[in-house]
């Protein structure tokens, strides 16, 4: 990782120098560990301060909606999707954005780590494919793919499709994974299962929309959950509320969602919101055999039609 | 102030016990995390708990809570007539809540309780409510108790402080609250033991172990605009999701929003929280919003907490050190770095270009 920081920094500063772009958009290292920082440089002395690992899991491509500078931005896979929906959504012009593509071997799951140790860990090294996690009276070493976050265990898509610069050779894309094991489990419950399973999904929710306010697609001026007049949901702990909130907010990703799992990342209650989400990125692949954000020349699935549409009413 | 010493026996009898005269809410695991739960009949605080993941604050000051009814039947007498809900509390019991949690209560009090205005809810439950405290024999490394004006031994905004030695449990009782609950516990005959110097050995390994400290000792100093117009606001809050994190999951923040919900013909006015990190907090009825940016409502959390607080009751910070608000922010933005540049900030020295976000 140390080349890929190394690398990032060189180009960062050529661009800043050169004013290619007029900021970097990437990851400085954060006072925990395993959490790193979405940082902003605009001159040569913050480029410095980016860096890479393998807790660089939040997607960029939510810092640059509506931005009008020319930005340089550190993109993993997932981020180049993102980067790519936004500007098939007017988010952001490609011609702003100098793409600084980053071939990703998967993020560590933080919260996976965390709950395997009693104590505090107050280090966490990584080596190529082994993760040496330290605390006060224990080392352990990790191999890092068995504490990948579940997104990036079960990713395709781990090389930037969209870039203007790589930081290293492309990685070897995942095949033989499927992202969509746990769907088929609950796709196979019935429907009061399926109830169930989802009311225990989100009883731990506070409302604190990390996952809304984390995702890339997430940028509505106004959420429907925010809307006063007329107000369409609730604001209270009422489970209707709750349940409307995660659905809804689903149903608005539906064919533009990447899985890039930073709604999960950041919820602190530890929910698995990519449930929702993860059923209709399936139904997209297999309705519309569409798989978000890997086409600047191509439009989501819902908002737009084909004559083969497998549904009979548009014809 | 009594100091008794309970074995493992008599703690399980004493919570059982004391069960019948309050409802008691303990620490539970659930999931991954511990959370404050009411505890049923036979079931015991689990205190292995390093801190729970949510404050205890809910159990005196809900997430949401009803304050009033009302109905819009034009055919009734009592057509938009706000009526008060029953508000009555029964006594209540918290064991378990670490130093930093209950200085939280004092905290939130400043504001709750003051001579022009009381709110009732808060009130009535707080003063329903036993703190029974648990010190802490190790911090963790987000914990900055010390230097937040209380420790892992800290009593403030207790009634009692259990300290937890192998299965022993030195048992300290403050107040007459606390009295009252070792007496319904089963615990009030017991004879006062000489355990003092082993509390104090206890007491000092355990801040020997808080390795994390912030300075706030020139805040009080500060020119607020100097501070409000300190050119960091920017940059540190370039990470910030603008999600109620932080908020929700801190002891003291105490921001509410009132809302009426109307179903049918009745409805209801209730108050939840509400967070500074929101775009529709204090948002004006005009439309206009004093907070439009991301970095104007970050500034706006540290400035409450770390400055207009200070200012405005001369009793420290308005943080107890806990460190959920580090652990849990999604994009590490932490109050240690925050409150340690403001308060070594500068006006003169700082005349570097802001970095702009």
């Amino acid at each position: 990782m140390k080349e890929y920081t190394e690398k990032i920094r060189e180009i960062a500063k050529r661009l800043l120098n050169d004013g290619t772009v007029d900021m970097v958009i990437g990851f400085r290292k954060g006072t925990l560990p395993m959490m790193n920082q979405p940082h902003i440089a605009t001159c040569t002395d913050s480029a410095d301060e980016l860096m890479w690992d393998s807790n660089c899991g939040l997607n960029l491509a939510n810092y640059v909606t509506d931005r009008k500078e020319k930005i340089g931005i550190v993109a993993k896979g997932c981020d180049s999707r993102n980067l790519v929906t936004h500007v098939i959504e007017n988010k952001i012009k490609r011609d702003q954005l100098y793409i600084i593509g980053i071939p990703c071997s998967g993020m560590i799951d933080h919260h996976k780590i965390t709950a395997m140790f009693d104590t505090d860990i107050t280090s966490v090294k990584e080596s190529g494919e082994s993760i040496t996690i330290s605390g006060n009276d224990f080392s352990k070493k990790l191999i890092k793919q068995d504490v990948l976050c579940e997104n990036c265990a079960a990713c395709t898509h781990r090389n930037p499709v969209e870039y203007d610069e790589l930081v290293a050779d492309l990685v070897e894309e995942q095949t033989d994974v499927d992202p969509y094991e746990s769907v088929t489990e609950i796709e196979s419950m019935d429907a009061e299962e399926k109830w169930n399973y989802f009311e225990d999904l989100i009883s731990p929710c506070i409302r604190c929309y990390a996952c809304r306010n984390a995702c890339p697609l997430c940028y509505c001026p106004t959420c429907f959950v925010d809307e006063s007049t007329p107000q369409w949901v609730g604001k209270s702990q009422d489970p209707i509320d709750v349940r409307t909130f995660h659905l809804l907010r689903a149903f608005h990703c539906a064919g533009r969602c990447t899985d890039c799992g930073a709604c999960e990342r950041v919820c602190p209650m530890g929910i698995k919101i990519r449930e929702f989400t993860k059923k209709l990125n399936k139904d997209c692949l297999e309705l519309y055999g569409w798989e978000a954000g890997l086409s600047l020349d191509e439009r989501p699935p819902l908002d737009t039609f084909k004559t083969d549409d497998p549904d009979e009413f548009i014809k | 102030m009594k100091l008794i010493k309970i074995d493992q026996q008599n703690w399980n009898t004493g919570i059982e016990k004391a069960k019948s005269a309050y409802r008691v809410f303990g620490p539970v695991k659930e999931k991954n995390d511990y959370e404050f739960k009411v505890l049923g009949t036979n079931e015991m605080p689990d205190l292995n708990f390093r801190n729970t993941r949510l404050s205890p604050k809910s159990i005196i000051y809900p997430q949401s809570q009803v304050m009033f009814t009302y109905s819009i039947d034009e055919t009734k007498d009592d057509c938009r007539i706000m009526k008060e809900v029953e508000n009555v509390t029964s006594p209540m019991a918290i064991i378990g809540v670490r130093p930093c949690d209950a200085l939280s209560f004092p905290i939130v009090r400043r504001n709750f309780d003051t001579p022009e205005y009381q709110d009732t809810y808060w009130i009535k439950a707080y003063e329903a409510t036993t703190f029974v405290g648990l010190a802490c024999n190790s911090a963790c490394d987000t914990c900055f108790c010390t230097s937040a004006g209380t420790g892992p031994f800290g009593e403030e905004g207790l009634d009692v402080l259990i300290i937890k030695d192998g299965d022993d449990f030195y048992t300290k009782i403050i107040t007459p609250k606390g009295e009252a609950f070792a007496e319904s516990a089963g615990w009030g005959k017991k004879e006062q033991t000489d355990i003092t110097a082993k509390i104090k050995e206890l007491k000092t390994a355990a801040e020997a172990s808080v390795s994390s400290t912030v300075s706030t000792d020139k805040l009080k100093n500060k020119t607020i605009l100097d501070l409000y117009d300190a050119p960091f606001w920017e940059e540190e809050a370039f990470a910030c999701i603008n999600c109620g994190t932080c908020t929700y999951v801190c002891p003291t923040c105490w921001c509410f929003d009132v809302q009426d919900e109307t179903h049918g013909k009745s409805g209801i006015r209730m108050r939840n929280w509400d967070s500074c990190m929101f775009p529709l907090f204090t948002h004006h009825a005009s439309g206009h919003n004093p907070r439009n940016n991301k970095y104007e409502r970050v500034r706006q959390r540290f400035m409450h907490k770390l400055k207009y607080y200070v200012d405005k009751y001369d009793s420290g910070i308005q943080c107890v050190g806990c460190g959920r608000c580090i652990r849990l922010c999604p994009v590490n933005i932490d109050i240690r770095k925050i409150c340690d540049k403001m308060n070594s900030f500068d006006t003169e020295s700082c005349k570097c270009e802001a970095t702009s976000s």
